[in-house]
């Protein structure tokens, strides 16, 4: 009886998540608690429909990218797994990218970046756009994701045109896509550290 | 009716008996957890209402800030679509993960400290010798006491509830009829009440629906309808089951005019409202009891109130229901647990814990619709309970949320592109004619 944790999480498992995003002790505990809420079947991972569950993330016009995020990519994962299913440490290694960057890490070994570095930030991002994981944001995957965020309130001649102009400011080698260097390159001023994180309250 | 008050008064030592115990054990309780945390032991988290810090600015707010950040151009150069745009939904979106308003609602409250019930044991796990010991202790009292004492009453509640109502509803219509209907169902009412061992404090009573009046209250759980209808008397609104529950409608109606529908009649809204109208308009007729939210929710929040019962035009009379949950959450998770376990998990806790507050009357004011009026009681009976006023619809318990509200937000971000676009033009053309 009662609505306990199907599995209690332990200390070991605690710790290397730890070392794996950075976060701490009472974050992933209440994390956990909340991915425990998520998981409805109960089975320690999550499906889609959990993450479709939210209703403020089915509203948001990019819902179903960010779930991607969560999920496992390439051909040879899928062959294995007959579900998309993401257990806690795959849930925890995708929030970490907004993780806020704290002063000691700055320095750290190049590397071994962390999950929440500037670049990491960049590539959560761009894969959102970057829909078939081919390193680059072609002109139909860049009006596919406009076409998400305004709808059907602009025509497709507005949006074709807007394409074209952000392409053609990003691309510096002429290839009409937008690799992950231009991006990085055009988006070098803005402040990702704190646009991309979320705070804790402790 | 002698007999019966002496069960009261027994039972009432016993509630206060009851009541000593919990204190007893709830200050137990606090002070291991207080000697634990003293010698650093982890032994859970402590809960505070929200996990992450979140920024209540618009969508176009911050879209402008990011550019802004970004841009060694100023603003007239500023173009319609920026890369950097999508970090808005993103980060909206992973945070919407990590903390949402609303699918909390739908299961029971984490408490701050354990009130040694296994069913509120989230993060407790194996803490202590001497908690445990505790536990067993009140495991004891609560299943070989309590439980089977309060079934007896339930059941004596409900069967004298069945049985008096149709007695009195032999008796021609008048006020006699009437007089005796009220006493039958107060008096059963309150039996159910010492059943569940609910302890309530009635506020501002003077504000009570009087007859032509619709009340309308958040909902928990079933056992509102006890808390409200034993101390006074309204008419119930339902469809009608079958089974026990069937058999007790049916009987009820006998003595004073409850509004029953049949499933196939829920569907259609103008023959409820009409239903709903011609009750009010009645003064004879009793103040119509209404739960607004059309499902319960978990007594942290009041979720959207539908507006088919503030469209009547009737005095709405609001009232706000808060259960203290350290002694025994009250809500009802119907997708977890069926009726009759709720019922015996309730009849198992310590004691049902819970403030009423009876609010002023409200009326539909000029210029206001349905709607309006709905979120202005919505809003008047949150502040009173303590709870958060969400513009959520409590159906998204079961069902997906609409598209509209994904439209609104792709209109909003369009309608900005749009402005930023007509911006560029109107630039671009000033600064044609000026070269």
């Amino acid at each position: 009886m009662g609505s306990r944790a199907s599995r209690l999480l332990r200390e070991e498992e605690i710790e290397e998540i730890k070392k794996e995003t950075g976060f701490s002790h009472s974050q992933i505990t209440r994390l956990y608690s909340r991915f425990t809420s998520l998981d409805k079947g109960e089975n320690g991972t999550l499906s889609r429909e959990d993450f479709q569950r939210i209703p403020e993330l089915a509203i948001n016009p990019l819902g179903d990218r960010i779930i991607n995020a969560f999920f496992p990519e390439g051909y040879f994962v899928l062959v294995i797994f007959r579900e998309d299913q993401v257990n806690f440490r795959g849930f925890m290694r995708t929030l970490a990218h907004f993780r806020p960057i704290e002063d000691n890490e700055k320095n750290k070994n190049p590397a071994t970046e962390p999950l929440n570095s500037r670049t990491n930030k960049l590539l959560f991002a761009f894969r959102l756009y970057d829909l078939d994981r081919d390193d680059k944001i072609s002109r139909d995957e860049l009006l596919q994701v406009l076409r998400m965020m305004v709808g059907v309130n602009i025509s497709d001649e507005q949006l074709g045109s807007i394409a074209d102009r952000t392409i053609q400011e990003a691309d510096t080698n002429g290839d009409s896509c937008i690799s992950f260097n231009e991006f990085i390159k055009v988006l070098e001023k803005v402040d990702v550290e704190q646009k991309m994180s979320i705070r804790f309250l402790h | 009716i002698g007999n019966i008050f002496d069960i009261y008064c027994s039972i009432i030592h016993v509630k206060q008996g009851v009541v000593c115990i919990l204190v007893f054990l709830q200050w137990a309780t606090l002070r291991i957890e207080r000697g634990a945390k003293e010698k650093n032991h982890l032994l859970y988290k402590p809960y505070s209402n929200a996990i992450i810090a979140k920024e209540p600015t618009s969508l176009e707010e911050e879209i402008k800030e990011i550019r802004r950040s970004g841009s060694n151009k100023d603003l007239d150069s500023a173009t319609e679509f920026e890369l950097s745009d999508i970090f808005y939904f993103a980060r909206r979106g992973v945070e919407s993960i990590m903390d949402d308003e609303v699918t909390k609602r739908f299961t029971a409250e984490e408490l701050k400290s354990w009130n040694l019930l296994t069913r509120s044991n989230y993060n407790f796990h194996y803490i202590s010798l001497r908690l445990t010991v505790l536990w067993g202790l009140g495991l004891l009292i609560r299943y070989g006491f309590l439980l089977p004492l309060r079934v007896t009453l339930a059941f004596t509640g409900v069967g004298l509830l069945v049985f008096l109502t149709s007695v009195v509803g032999l008796l021609p219509n008048g006020r006699m009829k009437n007089f005796l209907s009220e006493k039958v169902h107060l008096m059963c009412y309150r039996i159910c009440v010492r059943a569940l061992t609910a302890i309530i404090t009635y506020h501002d009573s003077e504000n009570k629906p009087k007859n032509g009046g619709i009340c309308v209250a958040n909902h928990t759980s079933p056992i509102d309808v006890i808390i409200l209808a034993s101390d006074g008397c309204y008419a119930m609104v339902g469809q009608i089951h079958g089974g026990l529950m069937g058999v007790i409608q049916r009987s009820m109606v006998k003595a004073c005019p409850h509004i029953w529908f049949e499933r196939s009649e829920v569907k259609d809204r103008h023959l409820v409202a009409k239903r709903l109208s011609d009750h009010v308009e009645d003064k004879s007729k009793l103040p119509i009891l209404i739960f607004p939210e059309g499902t319960c929710i978990n007594n942290t929040s009041v979720m959207m109130f539908k507006k088919g019962s503030f469209e009547i035009g009737a005095t709405v009379y609001p009232v706000a229901i808060k259960y203290d949950p350290r002694f025994g959450d009250a809500f009802w998770n119907s997708s977890k647990f069926g009726m009759v376990n709720y019922l015996l998990r309730m009849m198992s806790s310590w004691a049902i814990v819970c403030s009423v507050w009876y609010l002023p009357p409200m009326s539909r004011e000029e210029g206001e619709d349905a709607v309006q009026f709905a979120n202005r009681v919505k809003a008047a009976i949150a502040r009173q309970g303590g709870l958060v006023d969400l513009l959520w619809d409590g159906g998204l318990k079961r069902a997906k949320v609409k598209d509209t509200f994904k439209e609104e937000q792709q209109k909003l971000y369009s309608k900005m592109l749009v402005d930023l676009y007509q911006h560029m033009a109107t630039v671009g053309a000033a600064l044609e004619t000026c070269s």
